[in-house]
């Protein structure tokens, strides 16, 4: 066996964007938190904080998207649900936890002490009034636990996906079936949420998140630099759990199956397993960039997981750069911070006399174009042009 | 030479064309054997029958020593049980290097769990070596499958079939597109594995037929017209008339 057929041993070795990645995102990381309120420098507000922090999650359920679409040639337009979901389920006890303060801490002012039948009535009214109702849903069971609902956050994505992707894979749905499929799935989770009875609020969606129940005495510089911090950590081992997934055996398999599924079916893999497997895992930190994001948010309503969010997603991938897991990263990054940059009044409209091309219209004009561009002239988004430089050099 | 595979009454229509009809077919192990036959008699259909890609609607197949029926089971699951198959087109994973190729064919267990945390052995490193000599790939592992020639590729799909260690093995056409030098390699990878396992070659060149000195089948619309050795079958009157009367084949 002579070494030069030989591949490097190590992963670092094998694959050296985990480091450089890790380092660029460990600099951005301290640099923003030095310069952020919370340490008193002053020079990044607490509101661009949190849009960075929430950049942050949206890489993360990027590069899940990469891994699912990239690598196993899986194009779920359904992946946005699962950070929905994740949302929802943490959005829930910290709306429960917060509004159990609140209530506490009026009605401990009355002579005679509140029964917990009275305590629960006055949390439902607050939380549930707005849809004309003051009875806790039973979904509601255990918005009381962190714990719990920490665990769904994780086990809802999970189990959906699993059910979904089963019922899919297992009657072999592939290619644009099973983007339709997907899509119908966010959407009917997303109707399913806008009405009143079903036990989420409605069309108003969670609200008041970033208000952290127990941290009443922290400000939301603290705050949002904690979001930040955790969500950045939350990407590195998100980065570091994908790089190794497709690092390994499997990735081969999962990279085979989205160039020839068949001819994989004949090396003897049972192609639907590892379907299931991709899907479900990427659901699962969807689930969790979805718990990190919507705190930061502060609200989160069924309109986050309408069907075009999901499209969104696939074109940040695509426009970063499929199968590279960095791309995914610059895609997420660049194009939602630019879309709130144009959408959000940032960018000065154009006066061409005649019209005045105003940027909250013309950046889904600007988006799609890029979109088309990026497909046709350049099929591996800024990764591949990123690719070519670093051969050059 | 025990038999392999028992193919007896298999039938298959596709909307109404019979492209299988009452076919059978005894495959010893180890043996070379040759399936000829002119466009449409049905040779395609046989192997996606054997391989559990289309189910017969007639007939039943048995393989290894304790008959186990093969109607009815998945893709995954016969291949599993130990038949390998090389498609007409090369389709090797073209994004990936000749190693990695290889690796996924390697015999070990196809679930996923066991595959995530799948560690390289000394062993499987070594038969990946070995397999890479016989198809003369040894020079080319860490390139991807993509870059090769057309005819690398074929060899890089028989090594592939070679790495899954499977009893029967299904070719298809291994010569089609190669130059002369690269036939008669080919020709040396299948007899060498028809050593130690089955081998069945579906081929049009008679040529390399004749090179892999075995026995014949020749299939027409859908059943087995003759068999025998090579010169048998081509002496025979009905052969000429529907197969070699029709191609530019010299008899």
């Amino acid at each position: 066996m002579s070494e030069t057929h030989m591949q490097p041993r190590t992963f670092i070795a094998r694959n050296p964007s985990v480091l450089y990645f890790l380092a660029a995102l460990g600099v951005f990381t301290a640099i923003v938190t030095v310069l952020s309120d919370a340490t008193g420098a002053g020079l990044i507000s607490t509101s661009f904080v949190k849009t960075l922090g929430k950049t942050l999650c949206l890489c993360l359920v990027a590069i899940a998207m990469d891994v699912v679409w990239g690598y196993c040639g899986i194009l779920s337009l359904g992946h946005f649900a699962f950070f929905g979901i994740g949302g929802y389920a943490i959005g829930m006890w910290l709306m429960y936890a917060r509004t159990e303060l609140i209530v506490a801490e009026s009605l401990a002012g009355q002579v005679i002490p509140p029964t917990p039948q009275e305590i629960s009535d006055a949390i439902g009214n607050q939380i549930f009034g707005v849809v004309g109702s003051s009875e806790f849903p039973t979904i509601w069971m255990f918005a009381d636990s962190l714990f719990v609902q920490l665990a769904l956050v994780v086990l809802v994505p999970g189990l959906l996906a699993l059910v979904f992707g089963w019922l899919a894979f297992r009657s072999r749905v592939t290619g644009v079936y099973l983007s339709i499929l997907t899509q119908a799935m966010t959407l009917a989770l997303a109707l399913y949420l806008f009405q009143n009875d079903s036990g989420l609020r409605g069309n108003n969606g969670l609200s008041g998140l970033q208000n952290i129940p127990g941290f009443e005495d922290s400000g939301q510089d603290a705050i949002s630099i904690a979001f930040f911090l955790a969500s950045a950590l939350a990407l590195a081992l998100g980065y570091v759990l994908f790089a190794w997934i497709t690092d390994s055996k499997l990735g081969n398999i999962i990279q085979a199956i989205r160039d020839d599924e068949s001819r994989v079916r004949f090396l003897g893999y049972h192609v639907e397993s590892y379907k299931l497997f991709v899907f479900t895992v990427t659901a699962i930190v969807a689930g969790i960039a979805g718990a990190l994001y919507y705190p930061q948010a502060g609200i989160i309503n069924p309109a986050e997981i309408a069907p075009i969010a999901s499209i969104y997603l696939a074109v940040w991938v695509a426009i970063g750069g499929r199968g590279r897991l960095y791309g995914a990263v610059i895609g997420a990054a660049l194009v939602s911070l630019l879309s709130s940059w144009f959408t959000g009044g940032g960018a000065p409209n154009i006066d061409l006399g005649f019209y005045v091309v105003q940027w909250v219209d013309w950046w889904l004009v600007l988006l799609g174009l890029t979109f088309v561009l990026v497909t046709l002239f350049a099929p591996k988004g800024i990764a591949g042009v990123f690719d070519r430089l670093v051969r050059k050099s | 030479m025990s038999s392999l595979l028992e193919m007896s009454g298999i039938s298959k229509s596709f909307d109404g064309f019979q492209a299988i009809k009452n076919l059978s077919l005894n495959i010893g192990e180890p043996e070379l054997r040759a399936v000829i036959g002119p466009n449409g008699a049905g040779k395609t259909t046989f192997m996606d029958i054997i391989t559990g890609k289309t189910k017969p609607d007639k007939g039943t197949i048995l393989f290894g020593d304790d008959n186990r029926s093969l109607v009815g089971m998945s893709e995954s699951a016969i291949a599993s049980l130990g038949i390998g198959r090389k498609f007409q087109k090369p389709t090797v994973f073209e994004a990936q290097s000749v190693r990695e190729n290889l690796a996924m064919a390697l015999k070990n267990p196809r679930g996923p769990f066991s595959v995530l945390f799948y560690k390289k052995t000394r062993e499987g490193a070594a038969r990946l070596e070995e397999i890479a000599d016989e198809i003369n790939l040894t020079e080319h592992l860490t390139r991807p499958a993509g870059e090769l020639s057309h005819g690398q590729k074929q060899w890089l799909e028989i090594g592939m079939l070679l790495a899954q260690s499977p009893r029967l093995l299904l070719v298809d056409e291994p010569a089609a597109g190669m130059t002369a030098h690269e036939r008669e390699h080919t020709t040396d990878i299948l007899k060498r594995a028809a050593q130690t396992r089955a081998v069945i070659v579906v081929e049009h060149d008679m040529e390399f037929v004749r090179r892999l000195e075995c026995k014949v089948t020749v299939l027409h619309e859908g059943s087995v017209l003759a068999e025998g050795s090579l010169d048998h079958v081509t002496n025979n009157k009905t052969v000429v008339d529907v197969y070699l009367g029709r191609t530019d084949v010299e008899n």
